[in-house]
């Protein structure tokens, strides 16, 4: 004896303490039958153990206790951004998104036709009752004009609600979409059509081919307050005027199986610097350094600040380098936090800089003040000091745009400032590493090096004569 | 084999699990040969729950796929030989 069974689902559903076998959805919901189909194909297709279903705020956000395969749950609308990020970290996984029109159509409609946009390797199932189900019977965008709810008493008018919104249609206007269905299972016949359509958009999840997505207008008799005989043919005489049943899209025979993906840099690789740079360990000895470099946009504070950042990864210390500047790209004021450690970094903000560098006056103005005992401020020497820094803080003037003038390169005030820094011994780091990021930082322009070598070491001179140890 | 066919090896039929059924009558009105019918007694959640009439089923499964619960209906088919 041949038995047909529902396949795909739990033995029990763990729901409420004890288990039962029946779902949690009103008489004649659309829903079950389309879990059967969907189970059923994933059972005859033998997917169950690598597919992934994004399950969804709505109707249907108990799937999780009826489907046999590995679930997430989605903030709702969400459902699509993270099937995206499941397929892209499991490429393997056949993923699976099943929502509402409220999930999907509604606060989700833009994650669902970016992803969608994107080609994302999900397939997409849409089931569209026209309403708010669980949240008792609200306007959904796919309610059709005239259709009374909680939310339009007198029936939906176009000119104050909109129309009804048809997600196919919509998502037929994509390039990247391989397969785009609607269907239905108000009957048995649709109920078979609907059958073949998510078998279809399952394979080509199997064979990698891209977006598939099946709209499934599915009765709801409990909100439209018809029996559920009644509802079904409600679905087939007032749904399929607005949303006609078909196959949209269908280029699963032409399009191309998704390749496995290149192996990616390491983030060594990416950012430059070679793979040869070791990772930090920690080293509680050396504490942290909080720097901050202030000036305005076009002085070079961000470069100085990256080499630092640069030089303490070349010496295996820990470094972030966080910028803070306004929306122009010159001329505004600027500023950036580096901060050098032994020990992993919670924060990249430097509130209170040990080091402190201001090329200008406003910078010395706002932040000189927060500088703290022992700390070190490094002053453009054009810098007009009106007020002495906080007690217990060395504050050093270097003519910075002086000496680079001199030197041939005005531009160059920052080069100056990283040999004053050099010199100080601030950074902790050695002389060696922030030299060497120097150079980093100007390998796109590879003649600069040696002048700015030549820069480094005069001002560094420059600070032996002048400064005391 | 009961009064009503049920468990006869020969002949297909509907086998219900009463308990799950929710008595909406999607599958009566689907059925195509119309053997199917909301019986007149309630089973333990408060409907009436749908049963076969006994005989006349094809085997069709048409009321196991037009059935919203899962575990309410299964269909029974002898083996082709």
């Amino acid at each position: 004896m041949a038995v047909i069974k529902a396949k795909g689902f739990y033995d029990t559903f763990d729901r409420s303490g004890t288990p039962t076998r029946d779902t949690h959805y009103c008489p004649g919901c659309g829903h079950g039958i389309i879990h059967k189909l969907l189970c059923e194909a994933m059972a005859d297709m033998g997917i169950q153990d690598r597919t992934v279903i994004v399950n969804p705020i709505g109707c249907a956000v108990f799937g999780y206790y009826y489907w046999d395969v590995g679930n997430v749950g989605a903030a709702h609308g969400r459902a699509q951004s993270v099937a995206t990020a499941i397929n892209r970290t499991r490429p393997d996984s056949i993923v699976i998104s099943y929502q509402g029109d409220g999930d999907l159509a509604a606060i989700g409609f833009n994650a669902t036709f970016q992803a969608a946009n994107r080609g994302e390797h999900v397939a997409t199932f849409f089931v569209n009752n026209s309403t708010y189900g669980m949240t008792g019977g609200q306007m959904a965008p796919t309610t059709l004009l005239g259709q009374k709810t909680k939310t339009t008493p007198f029936g939906r008018a176009a000119d104050h609600e909109g129309y009804p919104l048809c997600v196919c249609e919509a998502l037929n206007q994509l390039k990247a979409p391989v397969y785009i269905a609607r269907v239905s299972v108000a009957d048995t016949k649709r109920i078979m059509e609907a059958k073949k359509a998510i078998r279809k958009a399952l394979e080509i999840q199997v064979q990698k081919k891209g977006f598939a997505f099946v709209e499934i207008l599915s009765p709801c008799p409990t909100n439209l307050g018809l029996d559920p005989l009644k509802a079904a043919q409600w679905e087939i005489e007032q749904s399929e005027q607005i949303f006609p049943l078909g196959t949209f899209r269908d280029i699963s025979a032409e399009a191309e199986s998704r390749k496995d993906p290149e192996p990616k840099p390491t983030p060594s690789e990416f950012f430059g610097g070679g793979t040869d740079v070791k990772a930090p360990e920690p080293d509680y000895a050396f504490g942290t350094k909080h720097i901050k470099i202030a000036g305005f946009g076009g002085q070079g504070i961000l470069s100085l600040g990256l080499a630092i950042a640069e030089a303490a990864r070349y010496s295996a210390r820990y470094s972030s380098w966080f910028p803070s500047y306004g929306p122009e790209q010159r001329g505004g004021s600027s500023s950036c936090n580096v901060i050098v450690s032994g020990t992993p970094i919670g924060s990249p903000d430097a509130p209170q800089p040990d080091v402190l560098v201001c090329m200008n006056r406003p910078s010395y103005d706002r932040f000189a003040k927060d500088v703290p005992k022992g700390g070190v401020i490094l002053c453009d020497a054009t810098v007009e000091i009106t007020e002495q820094p906080p007690e217990g803080v060395k504050l050093f003037m270097m003519p910075s745009l002086k000496l680079a003038t001199e030197f041939g390169v005005p531009k160059a005030t920052n080069t100056v400032m990283l040999a004053a820094l050099a010199h100080l011994g601030v950074t902790g780091l050695a002389t060696e590493q922030l030299l060497n990021a120097l150079d980093d930082s100007f390998k796109k322009k590879p003649k600069l090096i040696p002048i700015n070598r030549d820069i480094f070491q005069k001002a560094y001179a420059w600070c032996e004569a002048n400064w005391k140890a | 084999m009961d009064d009503k066919g049920n468990g006869s090896p020969a002949l297909p039929r509907p086998v219900f699990n009463e308990d799950h059924c929710k008595g909406c009558g999607r599958c009566v009105a689907a059925c195509p040969r119309k053997v199917l019918r909301i019986k007149d007694t309630l089973n333990v959640r408060g409907v009436n729950p749908a049963e076969y009439v006994g005989e006349g089923c094809i085997g069709c499964a048409i009321c196991f796929y037009n059935c919203p619960e899962p575990y309410a209906i299964q269909v029974h088919k002898p083996e082709k030989k």
